[in-house]
């Protein structure tokens, strides 16, 4: 089954991780709460599939007793 | 002038029940005159069922209240005689526009499909729907059919025994005692038919309030649905311009919950605030103000023996998205035919625990859609908000995330998908008109004049599209006569009904439901699905819907 991956799969992890830190600058924290929830609805939009969201959502939820796929 | 609420329709009349020595025993009566009352009772005289409705006013809803009536309680209509009149008169809409803040973000057509008879809803004042269905009311009494409203005859104790249920009714002249052999209790979310049972009524309290305006105006205003997320006239909450008939104007302005309820009533302190949304130009004139809070919730059953409870008596929802008197609507479709063959010895008194079923399954899908449209009109947490105002955001730009700005999900009726009633598929047939589902109209001539489902419902009926069939079967008392209709020069027709299959044979329950389906005349498959969709069998009646 196609799930979701949870392996590295950013060919450059640094320079996301810099541009993301990059899209906050400058903003205060409500427009930095904004930017996440506008973010998280064009990933989750991309993905798409159910399956794959719910997940994500467990994955994020960091629960102790989950294991990797 | 005196306006149409104000004006007693049904005033008190002495009954000869009341002069009577031991209480007149009646097959069925309804509390209530409301427009699921009043449906009730159109749909059990229309079938030569006497009744009395019992209400303890005698007008009309007092102000608009119930607003918007969608395309299948007007088909219901109809079946009632009395949808037309309600669509020449109603506001029909079809553009949605959505405002966040000081921009308009989006807005929407609804496009409604074409080959239906009646629009996909429309605007029209309660007070208006329910002296239609008082009028309709009146053309029954003057047929001479067994309907009579009695008003100012309040309820004040009732008595449910096993065999019947009887009543105390308080009139102008002193109380009565009455008796009936059914009782069907559509007498609104207060349901004193409810409290003086006992029975519960448990859901979710929303902590909001709102103020809902009806001004009378001439302006230019098009008609359309405009919605606002926290506008400057009205910040950090929502509100609502909605056209009705008559040049009146349906304004909802969402208040919060600490607020005086009594001052924000007053016209002064109303008309500042309508001045601050319709602009200081705008000349108007206030026809009824309210301030009304919600509830989301439903009794756990809608059937206490022979006491049934039908619209907001029986389940309460937001007003997002205009799911109560539409859902009371389909509640009555839906319980009268049953009431009918048990009546009449022709279904087990257990076919009525069917209503219970599907009507539950229609109300926890409404109770669903409504709390999550006023999750997403008033977010309840800092990060609700936040997400919500992302949306707004995101709506503007992307189409993507159109789809999840709630402003409501405009009421459709639901299928009865896992219903003991249903029989057989065909999996080659369109997932639309599945057994359980409200058969979608479609035009049956050429000119649009005749539609499929003016030649449906009050009984059984084998709908037959391009196959040969008997002209009826009866099974037990029950006969479904044979409605033939060919897709020949009808693609919507063969669209919806047919799907990939060369043809079909469909049994039609007597509220325009599909109960089974096949693509070729069986006989004795026929006669079985009947027995099954009037709950003659009884093994498969246990449990709730799937």
């Amino acid at each position: 089954m196609s799930g979701l991956n949870l392996d590295p799969n950013l060919a450059k992890a640094d320079d996301f991780y810099e541009s993301l830190l990059a899209a906050h600058e400058g903003l205060t924290k409500a427009e930095s709460d904004a930017f996440n929830a506008r973010l998280i609805l064009v990933l989750a939009n991309h993905v798409g599939d159910e399956g794959v969201l719910s997940q994500a959502l467990e994955a994020a939820r960091l629960s102790r007793d989950e294991t990797s796929s | 002038m005196t306006r149409i609420f104000e004006t007693p329709l049904y005033p008190y009349e002495r009954s000869a029940d009341q002069d009577a020595e031991a209480p007149v025993r009646h097959p069925v009566i309804v509390v209530g005159a409301g427009p699921i009352g009043l449906a009730a009772a159109i749909d059990l005289a229309q079938q030569d069922i006497p009744v009395v409705v019992l209400d303890d006013n005698d007008k009309v809803s007092f102000g608009s209240r119930a607003i918007c009536f969608a395309k299948r309680p007007l088909e219901i209509l109809d079946r009632l005689g009395c949808g037309e009149a309600m669509v020449e008169k109603g506001v029909t809409w079809n553009t949605g526009k959505v405002f966040f803040d000081e921009r308009k973000v989006y807005e929407f057509n609804l496009l409604p499909e074409d080959g239906h008879k009646n629009p996909a809803f429309i605007n029209l004042q309660q007070y208006h729907f329910e002296k239609f269905l008082v009028d309709r009311v009146f053309d029954l009494q003057a047929q001479g059919k067994p309907i009579e409203i009695r008003g100012n005859n309040r309820v004040t104790a009732v008595d449910a025994e096993d065999s019947h249920v009887s009543l105390t009714v308080e009139t102008p002249d002193g109380p009565y005692r009455i008796k009936a052999d059914w009782l069907i209790a559509c007498d609104g979310a207060g349901s004193p038919i409810r409290a003086m049972m006992g029975l519960d009524f448990v859901g979710r309290v929303f902590e909001d309030n709102f103020l809902i305006a009806d001004v009378v105006m001439d302006a230019d205003f098009p008609t359309e649905r405009w919605f606002w997320f926290d506008p400057p006239f009205n910040r950090g909450q929502s509100a609502l311009l909605h056209k009705q008939p008559d040049g009146v104007w349906r304004i909802d302005l969402q208040l919060g919950w600490d607020i005086d309820k009594e001052k924000e009533k007053l016209p002064e302190n109303v008309i500042p605030r309508l001045k601050a949304m319709l602009g200081p130009d705008i000349r108007f004139e206030l026809e009824w103000v309210s301030i009304y809070t919600f509830q989301c919730r439903r009794m756990e059953k809608f059937r206490h023996g022979r006491v049934l409870f039908a619209g907001d008596s029986a389940h309460q929802v937001s007003p997002f998205g205009a799911r109560g008197a539409n859902s009371g609507l389909q509640d009555t479709d839906n319980l009268i035919w049953k009431l009918k063959l048990v009546m009449g010895g022709l279904a087990p008194e257990s076919l009525l625990d069917t209503y219970d079923m599907e009507r539950i399954h229609g109300a926890d899908e409404n109770i669903l859609n409504s709390s999550r449209s006023t999750d997403f009109i008033t977010p309840k947490s800092e990060m609700s908000r936040i997400f919500r105002n992302a949306v707004l955001d995101l709506s503007e730009h992307h189409a993507f995330a159109r789809p999840l700005v709630n402003s409501g999900r405009l009421s459709v009726p639901c299928t009865y998908d896992g219903s003991p009633l249903n029989g057989p598929d065909c999996a080659i047939m369109p997932a639309r008109t599945r057994p359980g589902s409200p058969a979608p109209d479609a035009p049956v001539s050429c000119n649009n004049k005749e539609w499929l489902l003016g030649k449906l419902g009050n009984s059984f009926q084998i709908l037959a599209i391009d196959v040969e069939t008997p002209p009826s079967v009866c099974v037990g008392g029950i006969c479904a006569d044979r409605v033939t209709l060919s897709t020949e020069d009808n693609p919507a027709l063969r669209e919806r009904y047919l799907g990939e299959a060369e043809g079909a044979v469909y049994l039609m329950r007597p509220d325009q439901h599909v109960a089974a389906r096949w693509d070729h005349w069986n006989d004795e498959a026929v006669r079985r699905a009947i027995e099954t969709a009037t709950g003659r069998n009884v093994s498969g009646l246990a449990g709730g819907l799937r």
